[in-house]
């Protein structure tokens, strides 16, 4: 049972993927201009992980090593079809706005590292518990930078007015800039925390 | 004419206008990974190039000959063009092995990494979500890796020039990088609006 709880964790934040190990950084930077796309990020991003990681790891002792890469990168593509097709379905507005990130999801550098670095090895609910991990700590960090940015540069979360009419929104926030100043700010935390803990040891 | 004017239009805007990095965010692994000296980013952006303008012809044939006079392409779209990508890249990395040896050395650690790179994936769907004809797909497959190589240059440049330079404790490492990208995103987002 610990082993489970420790397999989650690692994910969210010791080993989180964006953070941390800082790769599928493009959608992050991308869709966190407002809250809703996140969450439809987000959304797309868990219907891909988890499922993904599910196959890979119960077809992992048929797959021959040589072809891995192929096979994953094909059970990939097909979830990320089947996701694309249902966001345009249901959230047909928000989909039109960030399509081509959601096409996108199939070479996100995670998905593809945790089918390598985990799924391809461990059992299946370990694959499951891995990717429920893997979505969180990637949901929560896009939905952070979100709202930061829908707060200063909208001032709404969501759509909805929430700073008083008279704030005067920064636009650059919401703007391409905006999503790098933010991870440039969020990298200089985290590696500044890094190194002060090194320090201590 | 007017035709010819609407390739230009597509070229300036996939070059510049829409910076691939800049702009749109992707192939951002690369962007800030394989920035740390100008040689090996020209010889990643060379490697970009010839791989996005070959791909791209390749998945605009398939998807205007096959996959939509079938029916298929909002089903098989995505896995088409990612195997069409993973076996090209595997195809020119065989060949080089053969042809020019010295070439496949030079280029040895960027062909792999370029299978993984979104942004020539990110083309043919750029090229598809904009009904390209085919010509407008070959133009638009050149403008954009030229646009990412523009952003590496400049930022290798800037790179080089820091690294003797006195950067803030916080900023240190990748930070700055991103900070960076920040002030250039923001002076390309001068030419938004020049063609609608």
């Amino acid at each position: 049972m610990k082993k489970k709880i420790s397999i989650f964790w690692q994910a969210i934040i010791p080993n989180n993927p964006v953070l941390i190990i800082e790769i599928g950084l493009c959608s992050v930077i991308a869709v966190s201009n407002s809250v809703k796309s996140a969450l439809l990020m987000t959304f797309a991003f868990s219907m891909v992980q988890i499922p993904s990681n599910i196959i890979v790891s119960s077809m992992r002792k048929i797959i021959p090593n040589e072809i891995r890469v192929p096979v994953f990168v094909t059970v990939i593509a097909a979830f990320t079809t089947i996701t694309a097709l249902i966001s345009r379905a249901y959230f047909t507005a928000v989909y039109e706005a960030i399509k081509l990130y959601i096409l996108l999801v199939v070479v996100n550098c995670i998905i593809i590292g945790r089918a390598e670095a985990f799924a391809y090895q461990n059992n299946v609910f370990d694959s499951f518990i891995d990717g429920v991990g893997n979505t969180i700590g990637y949901g929560v960090v896009l939905l952070a930078i979100a709202i930061v940015r829908e707060l200063l540069g909208k001032g709404t979360l969501a759509g909805i007015q929430i700073l008083p009419e008279s704030f005067q929104p920064v636009l650059i926030m919401v703007l391409p800039p905006g999503g790098f100043l933010m991870i440039g700010v969020l990298v200089g935390v985290l590696e500044t925390y890094l190194r002060k803990k090194e320090g201590k040891k | 004419m007017s035709y010819l004017v609407n390739l230009a239009k597509i070229f300036v805007s996939s070059t510049i206008i829409n910076n691939i990095v800049l702009i749109q965010f992707l192939a951002l692994c690369s962007y800030v990974g394989l920035t740390d000296n100008l040689s090996s980013t020209l010889g990643m952006s060379y490697a970009v190039i010839f791989v996005t303008v070959s791909s791209g012809i390749l998945a605009w044939t398939i998807d205007h000959w096959i996959l939509i006079p079938t029916g298929l392409q909002p089903a098989l779209q995505i896995t088409a063009f990612i195997l069409v990508i993973g076996s090209f890249v595997g195809l020119v990395e065989m060949y080089l092995k053969k042809a020019s040896p010295n070439l496949y050395k030079a280029m040895g650690i960027y062909l792999p990494l370029i299978a993984t790179n979104c942004l020539i994936l990110g083309v043919t769907f750029i090229n598809s979500i904009h009904n390209y004809d085919f010509i407008e797909s070959v133009v638009s497959s050149f403008g954009v890796p030229l646009g990412y190589m523009l952003a590496m240059v400049m930022l290798a440049g800037i790179r080089e020039r820091l690294r003797n330079s006195e950067i803030p404790q916080f900023f240190k490492g990748k930070a700055i990088a991103f900070m960076i990208t920040g002030i250039l995103a923001l002076a390309f987002l001068g030419f938004a609006g020049m063609i609608k």
